[in-house]
């Protein structure tokens, strides 16, 4: 009797604990976070995730998306594609079928993990990196480069220089220096493009990784005596540039950097070389918008913010961390309108969601974040949803954005989109889908 | 004419700055046959450190002797937990304990003092000097001549501590072999320890330079890179070797860089460039396959 009675408590127990664990379950919404922290973009990746998970914690202390709470787990990728590869793997086991977006954050990984999460069924955003093709939904179902693509940044930046010159490039000298990577590589179909119908001349630097020795580019920026020095770097390769543009005599003025050569940890160790320099932005630096300064509030005012350095509040790459978290949570809260509130979405039911963002001004108001990005509408055939920018400049000790949003050129780069995409699915044996239909 | 010379002197005085770094190697190389795979972390791990410091509210100067004091306790602990072990063991188990070494530090370092991409001012302006360019349109950077500088002084101190000095002649008998250097009385912890301290005050001064033209962070361990075809080039053993070796690889990568593309534009089509990654070291290979024992190495010859 007392062998039956153990056994039936056993029994209730063990049913309690799987009901306590469906329902915890069921409230939560799992992030796989590829982050990473250490090695050589490591004082990067500290702001991007560190304002990411700030904002997971925030929405979790305002009560989660209808009742659903945040949960991550970071596996550290190194910015190394294998290492990335492998935390994906670790952490698809983890999220199951309900998965939230995975950011790699990191051209690479993006790469490397493109037929994957499209077989798994976990929706990859690419948010201002990774494959720009996958702009094109009816091709890539799972793979969200949003906001906005390395061409469109390229053309917006082209148009501003424009704009500066009454209207007209025509006879000027525009100096394109780029990381020899698929990164510094992709704008470049789109700058000849731009060069050939504004009449500019376009004169290719690469710089080899990591880009710490300019030494000979910055001399045949001196001989080829530019108007303009369009930048593309990453990492130590920036620092490296705008001393080196010092050394030459460049005017910093001139030269525009890419949204990922325009934060401050780019100029900050540069020191005075790195004053008026400009670059492009698609989200704003400042503790004045004021999502970020209620993060500081409510996250750090409980003691549960993720950055040990406080300061670091408010930059730009905190800010674009933060603006990753607010795509991440609107598509979730998008996809439970549809699919059931304060249930747990599926990977499928977020790629939905994210293909039918609509993150316009009166939302952006709402969520205290007006200014602070783009506003973005998706779809099926197009998955950046804005391709706008800011254009920015470092007046020594902060940035300035100096411009309105700025369209690039959606004409002229999104056929070429269309056109790469067409390739990969006749390479790949892929039937696009029916954007129609994809609604 | 004159971007020609203005091309070769901003290589040379880049070159400089790449033996800077070789020098630790050759150092440690010299004086115990280890090819220390850790020298670009203790570039990086110098230059942290002095910032870290800084980042404290101390002064430049005493941040500089605090860090040199903690490269003298990285050296120190390397040899009595790292090396001691290992005396008399092949050259290849050195080389791998330092590669162990090298990722330690490398993630000891960022522990200790962060991770942050943090300026270092040492005072001296990385721009082109008034005189030259107004007389000759010619850039040459203040900067760089000072780093030439400082190069050569260190050059010529540890050229005479290496030949003049009994400790100099110490080391290099550990370095010709372990055992027989112990057979005859030369205290070989000692001369260990003393070898890795000046790597280490070597990769101070190397990661203060370069730390103050692009910042201090963690792609200092890159320096590294730099340094191995000026070795492979000068000869893994000669002081002077690094610097007529940097000063090569130095003038022949930037003159590739900016001659090459067009020429191979014109041949093949298509867009060349950033080549300078992998020129120095197809330079550095030609020469090993025509003296391997590098521009002023010591020349093996065993018998059989």
């Amino acid at each position: 009797m007392k062998r039956i009675a153990l056994a039936v408590a056993a029994a209730a127990t063990m049913a309690l604990g799987s009901i306590g664990t469906a329902h915890a379950q069921a409230k939560e919404q799992f992030f796989p976070i590829l982050s990473y922290r250490v090695g050589p973009y490591g004082a990067n990746g500290q702001s991007l995730f560190g304002g990411m998970i700030d904002y997971l914690q925030y929405v979790n202390m305002k009560g989660g998306v209808n009742g659903v709470m945040m949960t991550w787990e970071e596996c550290e990728t190194e910015y190394n594609n294998a290492k990335g590869v492998e935390c994906y793997e670790r952490l698809k086991g983890k999220a199951g079928a309900n998965s939230a977006p995975v950011f790699p954050l990191s051209t690479g990984i993006s790469y490397a993990l493109i037929d994957k999460s499209a077989a798994d069924k976990i929706p990859l955003a690419m948010v201002g990196y990774g494959r720009t093709d996958a702009v094109d939904g009816s091709v890539f179902p799972f793979a969200f480069t949003m906001v906005g693509t390395y061409q469109m940044q390229a053309t917006a930046i082209v148009k501003y220089l424009k704009d500066q010159n009454k209207g007209s490039l025509a006879g000027k000298k525009i100096a394109y220096m780029y990381h020899d990577s698929a990164y510094g590589k992709e704008p470049i179909v789109a700058l000849e493009a731009e060069a050939r119908v504004n009449k500019f001349e376009l004169v290719q630097i690469p710089v080899a990784h990591p880009g710490n020795e300019q030494g000979a580019q910055w001399l045949k920026v001196r001989q080829e005596r530019p108007d303009y020095v369009i930048f593309w770097g990453w990492g130590v390769m920036n620092q490296t540039a705008l001393k080196a543009a010092q050394k030459v005599g460049f005017p910093r003025e001139k030269m525009i950097g890419s949204w990922w050569a325009g934060s401050e940890e780019d100029t900050v160790p540069a020191g005075e070389a790195a004053k008026g320099y400009m670059s492009a932005t698609w989200n704003v630096a400042g503790k004045d918008v004021p999502l970020v300064a209620d993060i500081e509030k409510v996250v750090y005012g409980a003691g549960k913010g993720n950055l040990s350095d406080k300061s670091k509040l408010g930059s730009i790459l905190y800010n674009r961390g933060v603006s990753y978290g607010i795509l991440a949570v609107e598509a979730i809260r998008k996809a439970q309108d549809k699919y059931g509130k304060g249930k747990t979405m599926t990977g499928e039911q977020i790629a939905w969601a994210l293909e039918n963002l609509d993150l316009n001004d009166a939302r952006l108001k709402a969520l205290g974040a007006t200014g602070l990005l783009p506003p973005i509408k998706t779809s099926c055939e197009d998955h950046e949803g804005s391709g706008k920018v800011k254009l920015q400049q470092w007046d020594g000790s902060k940035w300035v954005v100096k411009t309105d949003w700025i369209d690039g050129n959606r004409q002229l780069v999104h056929p070429l989109f269309k056109a790469s995409a067409a390739q990969f699915a006749k390479d790949k044996g892929i039937t696009p889908r029916d954007c129609k239909k994809a609604m | 004419m004159q971007f020609f010379f203005e091309a070769l002197i901003g290589g040379l005085l880049s070159g400089v700055m790449y033996s800077l770094v070789a020098l630790g190697f050759v150092l440690i190389y010299k004086a115990s046959g280890v090819f220390n795979f850790a020298q670009g972390a203790m570039v990086y791990f110098a230059a942290l450190t002095v910032v870290g410091l800084m980042g404290h509210g101390m002064p430049l100067p005493v941040a500089i002797v605090l860090a040199f004091g903690a490269m003298v306790l990285l050296g120190l602990a390397t040899e009595r937990f790292v090396l001691r072990k290992l005396v008399g063991q092949p050259p290849i188990s050195l080389f791998m304990a330092t590669i162990g070494l090298a990722f330690f530090i490398e993630g000891l370092a960022p522990m200790l003092w962060g991770d942050a991409v943090r300026p270092i001012e040492l005072g001296i302006q990385d721009e082109p000097i008034p005189w030259l360019l107004e007389r000759f349109d010619i850039v040459v950077s203040r900067f760089d001549l000072v780093a030439s500088g400082i190069a050569a002084v260190l050059v010529a101190v540890l050229a005479i501590f290496f030949q003049k000095t009994r400790i100099g002649r110490a080391l290099r008998a550990v370095a010709d072999d372990h055992q027989a250097a112990l057979s005859i009385g030369i205290p070989l912890e000692r001369i260990w320890a003393i070898v890795w301290a000046v790597a280490g005050f070597v990769a101070l001064v190397a990661g203060l330079l370069w730390g103050s033209r692009n910042g201090v962070q963690f792609a200092l361990t890159f320096t590294a890179l730099k340094a191995l075809p000026v070795l492979v080039l000068g000869g893994f053993d000669s002081v002077a070797g690094a610097i007529v070796g940097g000063l090569i690889i130095g003038a022949s990568e930037k003159l590739a860089e900016i001659y090459l593309p067009p020429l191979m534009q014109a041949g093949f089509g298509g867009n060349f460039g950033g080549i300078e990654g992998w020129f120095p070291y197809v330079l550095a290979l030609l020469f090993l396959l025509v003296r391997p024992e590098g521009l002023f190495g010591e020349k093996h010859i065993d018998r059989v």
